[in-house]
């Protein structure tokens, strides 16, 4: 049957900002899905409030609004729009629940918008828990024994049915927040009310523990039809107790027999017809007892989802793109196998290479958590890796982290736990932590037998011998020594997954030494395809990986061709908007009719999708790895500015004639601080006094000279990593301490004469800017956009609000920032995108640092002025000029007119123990945009796609520091305009009322310690629901600084928080205009008067 | 498991190296006609199914031994295949089913293997050129050259005859029927789904037609079997006397000698179907089945006589199943019994027991 005629629109929802547990995975299903709408004649209507996707992309949809994602909103999009069918399972949890919230408020009947992929029964039979529970135990599935409660009292009464351990989740959670597993009674009661409050509907779901059984998920589709298939079946290393998205998993099933797969996979076709997922793709998790086998259904999600993202990308199967298909009336057999193309898409991928994906966490961002794996997901992102081999595929997942490690072992990394005894490292190898993998490892070098090791740590024998192969081939290989390698040892070396960095460690001697050895004996890279058929067919579609044997499938063509290396793994400070700089980079230079080479590692994005480049490598971005695909491919250019650090660190040893745009020299001079302030001294633009330091006593020596408070960060690293401000001796001697030391820096090299510490005098009360541009080969300069921060310079730039245009900088100002940008791209050769950072104070333009590479910021800046910085920038560094693209129309003037908001969105409220305080540090993990007629209107929908929506009445609570107090007292003033008022602690009312705002009531302060004054006080207010919104501007910068408290009760009790005077006054501003005006919503491609292609 | 370097050689010297694992055969030398099988899971039913008599079988998925082998999953006494290939054997199994590991399995079979291979080089190799005979051990390689060009391959060799039973026997049940089942190479698997229908008399192939209906049969099944089905002409025979007098259900080899039977061609597949994950639509109403699929011979389209076209593998549109237009008899080419693989199709026993159920209430 082919498509719905009777359907002409079809609105999308996305999934919003990058949130743990939501990462662009949702990008990558909701590009697919809007493609192929599109292509089948759709006019598609997206909604997401997240800029930095590539789905918002004005071509990618009919009408694309980046607006907050609520049911008002798209209430507000629906009456514009009119769309005839809503698809709500690409959007991951988030579009889910408020495609149910619409549902449920009657708005969908009201407009005749027709729910399609999924129905509303289906969604709560699958959500629900309890239906869930109830429906399979109906259909005759097996499931854990569990009881709902509302209340403690009934919690108390299931638990003693049930026995302990049991684990508590909460009901209508993404990512299994607030989950968590009780195994003596006094935990249970902690975790058990904390999940009835996370819970939106105060449920939670007490289950008997199935701690350490084996876990695995299928990926299965429905047609209308009821045909059914599995699209891939994985299985976790972490047993059962870890939430699978920090789990370590493996595609395909590794250890069941194959009566134990298919009773697995029918019961996954159970599920799917007794929930009701009448089409699309679902994801089925099973338990399994190791000893008894006794398999359980564990959950299932009826829409696309993280897993599902793997699967795309470890099969070759496009998952949400043949969803979409689906849910517009095509059955599987009608769709034919994109890879294959002569086979349809009704039948089950088999791979013939084993997948392993890694989760990436930021415990380090976060002091005070514990690192501790459990039940609530907690990592920021994953590497997935492909190798014919499980040993292969796991050291290349390991290299492919970025954390320093080249592998499971054979790095200075494996002497880590040289120091604990088999017990302790045991003990240690027993909790789920980041580095388990690693200390399982450790256990098995020093002889732990794998049964010990299993017998104490539950993760599978079979696993735990696949890297005790690993380890005895170390051992093999160090018995062997260099000299005597012959090309079958090399051979076999590299099919367990050593990369050349492992053995120059294995036998101290130079990579580089290793490498040429290696090609010497003969022994290189194969590339194989993943096919979707174990080669059964022909494949099309080139997705390649590395392995090392006899025959590789790689004919590189005589094209033009340029290689552009991703970003890696996401993390804080490095995530999707690299990924829409490389993804623009391979569009723009197709379109230029090169041939484009993706590299890269990560399975959530679009850029590894196979349909992005001409040829995708999905690989470690290492030197070797990509030194070995440049040998392949013989690319004219490498792409290395537009993913980030990561390839950035990788250009200065790669072939510089190859490097297109910005030399490295250029880069590098950029980042040596003598160089850079040589230069600017030369070119008379201020910036802030400061020095360079490899030890306390050089760092003392400039404070001498710069005075407190002083900026201390190391070189090279991106997101603000390890930045702190300090502002006495101990602050800064603790900083160089920690930097020097150990820690994750430390583990990247620590620091040396070629990665010093950077120390600058901090300018208070500064306003930051920054500012985006491009440089071409004529030296030719165009300036994206200048961005005003919210926050005052010292919150990382990714953390800080930032308004397109500058609301209140000068125009003088503004021409001083631009003119300073293009002397400093000038002066640096820049070929390319240049991001330079800004502080102003008063009227006078400080430079802080410049970066002649991709920002953050450059899909902000596109989807706020219509001008396709990243494609612009790729065909610049391939040489074109900014003229020849203006005459091709990529180059246009940016749109005016209104005002777009960037605002960040933070993790705090997963790390319940971290101090939600914004620093030099960067923290957040995602952002949105706000975009409307005035900076208040856009920075109050800014606030709202956040997640943060301002309150329209009630208390606001101040606690300011004194630099913050005078515009801290404007904010108040404003705020009491608007009806609100005002509470504070003594010092700040007194400051607030010598400005003449009422404040209402005076509260007691909180200690460091936590011990608060007597009288009432924040926390307490906060926790009663009497106070709407917090404006606490930290004094200090240390952990658990007074305000920590009570800046976690407003975590918790999820009210806005404002943390700097600026934003406080942005707040008042945007309420002001908010009441004013009536809500409005906007398409993009209305803004920018464009239609899409 | 031993780390003896080994080659594998096929017939048109195309050499690949790997090391030998299971028994040492004498003379190091073992000679069949390499084919691949595509399934992730389900080794020992594919090492243990008698099709694969004659045959060398290359494992695409790299990893095969991890969950060791059981008592249960064989899908006949004993292996038939010539030798297996698999890319990386595991050392050691997990799984609470298992009773050994692959390398007890093969000393017990007295099967050798070539592990440790560029396997999806073979695979496109063959999917390329065709199946083809080979050669693999640890003889040097002129030695085994010359035994693959010196295998005969499969074509116009009577294979059943090498893995039908030698006496009849039943599977008792407490079904109400009587099944006859001519043992081409039958698989446990199959046995096992008919055995809830009712008793089953294994017979062996050369079984004559009045041999049969003299154990008054409800229904006669024609098995799997390997090979060609072109010389079993002695088989053709007998099913064309049972044609009418009795419901008839085949698969693989019993749909291809039935399909003969009725005067359908069979030619030989480039390189056959062997896989779990195989498309196939039933065509009465659409629907699409994932099937298990072992064959390298398949029934012409074309030559379909006093027989309709009831399923077609989606992936190349060759014949999956047919149905008799004179007689109460169809049969599939794929394998709804599964073992190892999907159970989408095992619908098609309970079309069996219907069948039978009709003819004996209209005779």
């Amino acid at each position: 049957m082919p498509r719905r005629d009777d359907l002409k629109s079809i609105l999308v929802i996305g999934s919003g900002p990058i949130v743990i547990g939501q990462a662009c995975e949702f990008d990558y299903s909701g590009t697919q899905a809007c493609r192929i709408l599109r292509e089948e004649g759709y006019r598609v209507i997206l909604a997401n409030s997240n800029p930095a996707t590539i789905m918002t992309d004005p071509d990618f949809a009919d009408a694309t609004y980046i607006e907050p994602l609520n049911i008002e909103i798209l209430e507000a999009i629906i009456a514009a729009e009119k769309p005839d069918a809503l698809l709500p399972t690409l959007g991951g949890q988030t579009a889910l629940n408020l495609s149910m919230e619409l549902v449920d408020a009657g708005i969908l009947d009201k407009h005749g918008v027709e729910l399609i992929g999924a129905d509303q029964e289906a969604i709560a039979t699958a959500e629900d828990r309890e239906r869930f529970k109830d429906a399979m135990v109906e259909v005759g599935l097996d499931v854990l024994r569990s009881g709902v409660a509302n209340s403690m009292e009934t919690a108390r009464t299931i638990v003693a049915d049930i026995g302990l351990p049991v684990v508590i989740r909460p009901a209508y959670i993404l990512g299994g927040k607030g989950t968590g597993i009780a195994e003596t009674a006094e935990e249970f009661e902690k975790v058990a009310s904390n999940g009835i409050a996370a819970s939106p509907i105060g449920e939670i779901l007490i289950e008997e523990s199935i701690y350490g059984w084996k876990e695995y998920e299928l990926e299965v589709m429905r047609d209308k039809a009821d045909n059914q298939v599995i699209v891939c079946s994985i299985e976790n290393v972490d047993p059962m107790g870890v939430h699978t998205g920090d789990s370590i998993t493996v595609a395909p099933v590794q250890t069941l027999t194959d009566v134990e797969l298919q009773e697995m996979r029918d019961s996954a076709f159970t599920v799917m017809r007794r929930v009701g997922v009448e089409t699309g793709g679902s994801n089925v998790q099973f338990a399994v007892h190791p000893e008894t086998g006794r398999q359980v259904v564990i959950e299932m999600n009826p829409r696309v989802s993280r897993s599902s993202a793997l699967a795309s990308k470890a099969t070759g199967f496009p998952i949400a793109k043949i969803a979409a298909r689906l849910a517009i009336g095509y059955t599987l057999d009608e769709i034919p196998n994109d890879i294959t193309k002569e086979t349809p898409a009704s039948f089950e991928p088999t791979i013939d290479y084993v997948v392993t994906k890694i989760p990436r966490w930021a415990f380090e961002k976060f002091p005070g958590t514990s690192g501790v794996l459990g039940t609530q997901m907690q990592s920021v992102g994953e590497a997935m890796a492909i190798g014919r081999t499980f040993p292969e595929s796991l050291q290349k997942g390991l290299r492919s982290l970025e954390l320093g490690r080249a592998g499971l072992n054979c790095d200075p990394g494996e002497a880590a736990y040289d120091e604990l005894s088999d017990d302790d490292l045991l003990a240690a190898a027993c909790i789920s932590t980041p580095e388990r993998i690693w200390q399982l490892e450790a256990c098995l070098r020093r002889g732990i037998d794998v049964d010990a090791v299993f017998a104490a740590t539950k993760v599978d024998p079979w696993f735990l011998d696949q890297m005790l192969r690993i380890t005895e081939e170390r051992a093999a290989l160090a018995e062997i020594g260099f000299d005597a390698m012959t090309p079958r040892a090399w051979k076999r070396a590299k099919q367990h997954g050593f990369a050349d960095a492992q053995l120059a460690y294995l036998w101290s001697m130079s990579e580089s030494d290793v490498r040429s050895a290696r090609i010497a004996a003969g022994v290189l890279p194969t590339y194989k395809t993943v096919d979707t058929c174990g080669a059964e067919f022909d494949a099309e579609t080139p997705y390649h990986y590395s392995t090392w044997e006899d025959t590789s499938e790689v004919r590189p063509s005589d094209r033009r061709k340029v290689m552009i290396l991703g970003s890696g793994p996401n993390r804080i400070g490095q995530g999707i908007e690299f990924d829409y700089c490389c993804v623009h980079a391979s569009f723009a230079l197709g379109d230029a009719d090169f041939e484009t080479i993706m590299v890269n590692c990560n399975p959530e994005t679009v850029s590894t999708d196979y349909d992005t480049s001409d040829r995708l490598y999905f690989e470690p971005l290492t030197h070797e790895d990509v030194m070995n695909i440049i040998e392949a491919e013989q690319p004219e250019g490498i792409i290395v500015s537009l993913g980030g650090q990561t390839p950035l660190k990788l250009a200065n040893d790669l072939p510089p004639e190859l490097i297109a745009g910005t030399s490295p020299v250029s880069i590098d001079l950029a980042e040596d601080r003598e160089q850079w302030n040589a230069m600017c001294a030369r070119m008379e633009i201020p910036q802030p006094a400061g020095g360079t330091a490899t030890t306390v006593e050089q760092a003392l020596d400039i404070i001498g000279r710069i005075g407190y408070p002083a900026l201390v960060r190391p070189s090279y690293v991106l997101g603000g990593r390890a930045m702190e401000i300090v502002y006495d001796d101990g602050g800064l001697t603790a900083a160089m301490e920690q930097l020097a030391s150990f820690g994750s820096l430390g583990r990247e090299g620590g620091l040396s004469a070629e990665r010093p510490v950077l120390i600058d005098r901090f300018l208070e009360d500064a306003t930051e800017v920054d500012v985006d541009a491009i440089r071409d080969v004529t030296g030719e300069v165009i300036i994206g956009a200048v961005m005003q921060h919210v926050e005052e310079a010292g919150v990382h730039s990714g953390d800080s609000a930032c308004i397109i245009p500058p609301p209140t900088l000068s125009p003088e100002t503004i021409g001083v920032l631009e003119e300073y940008t293009r002397r400093i791209a000038t002066e640096l050769e820049v070929k390319g995108l240049i991001n330079v950072q800004y502080a102003v104070k008063g009227n006078q333009v400080f430079v802080i640092e410049a970066n002649p590479r991709a920002s953050r910021t450059v899909p902000f800046v596109a989807k706020a002025t219509g001008v396709p910085l990243a494609k612009i920038a790729a065909r610049v560094m391939m040489n074109a000029t900014l003229e020849e693209l203006r005459v091709e129309g990529l180059v246009r003037p940016p749109v005016t007119g209104h005002v777009a908001v960037k605002e960040a969105v933070l993790p705090f409220n997963r790390f319940p123990d971290a101090d939600p305080l914004l620093g030099p540090e960067m923290r957040s993990t995602g952002e949105v945009m706000g975009i409307d007629a005035s900076t208040g209107l856009a920075f109050t929908k800014s606030q709202m796609a956040a997640g943060g929506t301002l309150p329209e009445s009630g208390a606001i609570f101040f606690s300011l520091a004194d630099r913050d107090k005078a515009v801290g007292a404007e904010a108040a003033a404003r705020f009491v305009d608007l009806g609100f008022t005002i509470v504070a602690t003594a010092g700040t009312a007194d400051a607030l009322e010598a400005a003449g705002v009422t404040v209402t009531e005076r509260l007691g302060k909180i200690s460091a310690d936590g011990v608060a004054e007597p009288g009432a006080n924040a926390v307490d207010l906060i926790e009663d629901g009497r106070i709407q919104m917090v404006v606490n501007s930290p004094r200090g910068r240390g952990p658990r600084a007074d305000g920590a408290y009570i800046r976690a009760a407003a975590g918790s009790a999820g009210i806005p928080l404002l943390t700097t005077g600026a934003a406080a006054l942005a707040a008042a501003n945007g309420m002001t205009d908010w009441l004013d005006t009536p809500l409005s919503v906007r398409s993009l491609q209305s803004y920018l008067g464009t239609t899409a292609s | 498991m031993t780390n003896k370097e080994a080659a594998l050689v096929l017939a048109d010297g195309t050499v690949f190296e790997g090391e030998a694992i299971g028994v040492a055969v004498p003379d190091g030398i073992s000679t069949g006609e390499v084919v691949f099988n595509t399934v992730m899971t389900g080794y020992q039913e594919v090492m243990t199914d008698p099709s694969y008599a004659g045959q060398i079988i290359t494992f695409t998925y790299p990893h095969i031994g991890n969950y060791g082998v059981n008592d249960v999953d064989y899908e006949s006494r004993r292996a038939f295949c010539r030798g297996i290939i698999v890319r990386d054997p595991a050392r050691r199994t997990s799984n609470h089913r298992a009773t050994g590991d692959l390398s007890d399995f093969l000393e017990a079979q007295g099967l050798a293997g070539i592990a440790g291979l560029d396997t999806r080089r073979l695979t496109r190799h063959i999917r390329d050129l065709g199946a083809m005979p080979g050669a693999f051990g640890t003889a040097d390689e002129a030695a085994l050259l010359a035994a693959a060009k010196a295998e005969p391959g499969t074509d116009g060799i009577d294979l059943v005859a090498t893995v039908t039973c030698d006496e009849p026997y039943t599977i008792e049940s407490d079904g109400p029927r009587r099944i006859v089942a001519m043992d081409f190479g039958i698989k446990t698997s199959i046995l096992n789904q008919l055995r809830e229908l009712g008793s089953v008399e294994v017979v062996p192939a050369q079984t004559t037609a009045d041999e049969i209906m003299a154990r008054e049969p409800d229904g006669v099944f024609l098995s799997n079997g390997p090979g060609d089905p072109e010389p079993l002409t002695h088989i053709r025979d007998t099913i064309s006397s049972l044609l009418g007098e009795v419901p008839i259900f085949g698969i693989c080899l019993g749909h291809q000698l039935l399909s003969a039977t009725l005067g359908a061609d069979t030619y030989k597949l480039p390189f056959g179907h062997h896989g779990g994950n195989h498309p196939v639509q039933r065509l009465r109403d659409g629907l699409v089945e994932i099937t298990s699929q072992n064959h390298n011979y398949a029934v012409s389209e074309d030559s379909l006589v006093d027989a309709e076209l009831t399923h077609i593998n989606l992936n190349d549109g060759t014949v999956q199943g047919i149905r008799s237009t004179t007689a109460p008899a169809f049969s599939v080419q794929y394998h709804p019994e599964a073992g190892p693989g999907p159970h989408d199709s095992r619908y098609l026993f309970a079309d069996f027991e219907q069948l039978m159920e009709d003819f004996h209430a209209t005779s």
